[in-house]
């Protein structure tokens, strides 16, 4: 069940394009979604101190310095659930500078579904029973 | 299996040397760290004090030692030794003439682990503050330093690890899960033994070896009584033994062994107890609210965390303890007493879905034992992962003056293995879901109840982290 292959409904990429503002220690726009196939436009624009935007995943990465904006364009070929956080120090909360990036359905989240159920039913269908120890 | 069969194991756990030059790197690296802390780069992400606390040693106690070695991180931590040296008068053997502190018994109304809870959760409430700022990271691991150097001084024994260590309590919680644990081997040894040497203190019992019934064996020494105040003979779960070994050179009948075990042996006899039920709820709550706040794209809950005193914290911090202490037991009482009913007819105890006593309650909390520990997997993995290579450039540089010592120093920041995370997380999660519902149905056989809506209530919870992970 892990490892099937998910059933998606193929939709016609296009082109999107995200405008991100980046400020200690968050980004506006925080969650983007995008479908697979899409060519993803992002916009970074930094309000305070020079910030980043790295992609898990797609091993990709931008730089914005204050006022000014900078564009990463990408394919989203690759489907399900990704953080983008920043990739310059930019302060005492810098590591948990994060967003979520979304191409397509969340594949691994029902896929952990699905296997909690089957191992849950499973568990139910068939508990165990307390042994029962009998005097002869 | 006993690993102390193995001569060279055994020779080297016995030997107070071996442990000494561990102990001795331990402390010289604590104290490094607060060092580091204190002085070294106000960067985070760039000073020793975090990266080697938070992210490394953070990475090897969750990921490694508390599941494999259960309280194996107590058995080398050098938190409490300066007290302990000073509380004994000596670094190795007891000395002829012992020291005169007060050496009080710890108040027995506070005998449990309600203290270790509260100083969690104030290094919980204050989190965000503490994993990124050196100087804060600093100040509260001398603390702790010092905390326990005072508490040997007043009370006996190791107070400060049995009874206030915020770490040392989930670790404890977490440490019925390991495949290794410490016990007697012949019950009947212990029993007929003159003195408890193990539990009083070979030296202080003024053990005479002719006299001893059962006959000593050969290779008896003399030694303290067990630092964690826990009578080895009666020992039946691995919550309160620190693996410190002292029972292991203070039995004179050789009967303490180290053995390998089937993982979450010690959960099969569920705790009634109501302070380590709650720990429970602590660490899987904790784990939850990280999940959302530090790696959540919601950068209101990150200001809020982060500014402490502000009235977004204020309400941060309710909204925390009302989720551990008050939204998730009280959806496991719900669970438990309005949708559960008796598997079977019991001559003893009502029915669950008729009124949950305490007992019940707690026992069944065992089943969030493992569910707690594989959410803290979980979430470590996604924190460490992504973190890890700031090892490389902090250990170059570890004060942030400039140094490049391993020609590391310049390392690039890259996230490690993130097309691995999402499945390793998975699994973690669900297997933590299916080890925690084998636990339910061992607590729930224990007291006579229907094990499904804890399972049903472990199913939810672990939804919830899934959607906040995934």
């Amino acid at each position: 069940m892990a490892f099937a292959p998910f059933p998606v409904r193929p939709i016609a990429p296009q082109e999107r394009t995200f405008r991100i503002e980046a400020g200690q220690f968050a980004y506006s726009s925080s969650e983007i979604k995008v479908n697979p196939g899409d060519t993803v436009n992002i916009q970074l624009v930094s309000t305070d101190v020079v910030h980043g935007l790295y992609v898990d995943g797609y091993d990709i990465s931008i730089e914005a310095d204050p006022g000014q904006t900078k564009t990463l364009s990408f394919v989203a070929d690759k489907p399900g659930s990704f953080r983008f956080r920043c990739n310059v120090t930019c302060g005492a909360m810098h590591p948990f500078m994060i967003g979520k990036l979304s191409v397509g359905k969340k594949v691994w989240f029902y896929r952990s579904i699905g296997l909690s159920i089957i191992a849950i039913i499973g568990f139910l269908k068939f508990p165990r029973r307390p042994v029962l120890i009998t005097a002869h | 299996m006993e690993l102390t069969r193995l001569p060279f194991l055994k020779s080297a756990l016995k030997s107070r040397y071996s442990q000494l030059a561990v102990f001795i790197v331990m402390l010289v690296g604590y104290i490094f760290v607060i060092l580091a802390g204190l002085i070294g780069t106000p960067v985070g992400s760039h000073n020793f004090s975090i990266v080697f606390v938070w992210i490394a040693w953070w990475a090897i106690l969750i990921l490694v030692a508390v599941p494999f070695f259960g309280r194996g991180w107590c058995a080398v931590c050098p938190i409490p030794l300066p007290g302990e040296w000073l509380q004994r008068g000596a670094v190795l053997n007891p000395p002829d003439k012992k020291p005169r502190w007060l050496n009080l018994r710890w108040p027995k109304f506070l005998r449990n682990i309600w203290l270790q809870n509260i100083s969690f959760l104030l290094l919980a409430l204050f989190s965000s503050v503490l994993l990124t700022t050196p100087n804060i990271t600093g100040i509260v691991l001398a603390a702790m330093l010092f905390a326990a150097i005072g508490l040997s001084m007043i009370f006996e024994r190791r107070a400060f690890c049995r009874y206030l260590c915020p770490v040392g309590g989930f670790i404890g919680l977490y440490s019925q899960t390991a495949p290794i644990e410490l016990r007697i081997k012949d019950k009947q040894v212990c029993v007929v033994c003159d003195g408890k040497p193990c539990y009083n203190g070979a030296s202080t019992v003024g053990l005479d070896v002719q006299r001893l019934n059962p006959p000593l064996s050969a290779n008896s020494n003399t030694g303290y009584g067990c630092p964690w105040d826990v009578f080895p003979g009666g020992l039946t779960k691995n919550t309160y033994c620190g693996l410190c070994m002292e029972c292991i050179r203070t039995c004179p009948h050789d009967n303490i062994a180290i053995n390998l075990r089937p993982f979450s042996a010690d959960l099969a006899k569920p705790s009634t107890r109501l302070d380590e039920a709650f720990k429970a709820f602590i660490m899987l709550g904790s784990a939850m609210i990280y999940a959302g706040v530090l790696l959540g794209p919601w950068g209101a809950f990150k200001d809020a965390a982060y500014n402490v005193g502000t009235s977004a914290w204020f309400i941060y911090a309710t909204i925390f303890l009302a989720i551990i202490f008050a939204i998730l037991p009280g959806f496991f009482w719900l669970m438990i007493s309005l949708t559960s009913r008796p598997f079977a007819k019991h001559p003893f105890g009502a029915p669950i879905g008729r009124g949950v006593g305490v007992r019940k309650f707690a026992s069944l909390t065992t089943a969030l034992i493992p569910l707690g520990l594989m959410f803290w997997v979980a979430f470590s993995l996604s924190f460490v992962l992504t973190n890890a290579t700031y090892i490389l450039a902090s250990l170059s540089d570890p004060l942030g003056l400039g140094w490049n010592l391993f020609g590391t120093a310049n390392a690039v920041w890259q996230p490690m293995l993130t097309s691995i995370l999402a499945p390793a997380q998975t699994l973690a999660l669900v297997g933590g879901l299916i080890w925690s519902a084998r636990t339910a149905q061992k607590a729930a056989n224990e007291v006579k109840v229907s094990s499904v809506p804890v399972v049903i209530y472990c199913f939810i919870t672990t939804l919830v982290m899934l959607g906040l992970l995934l």
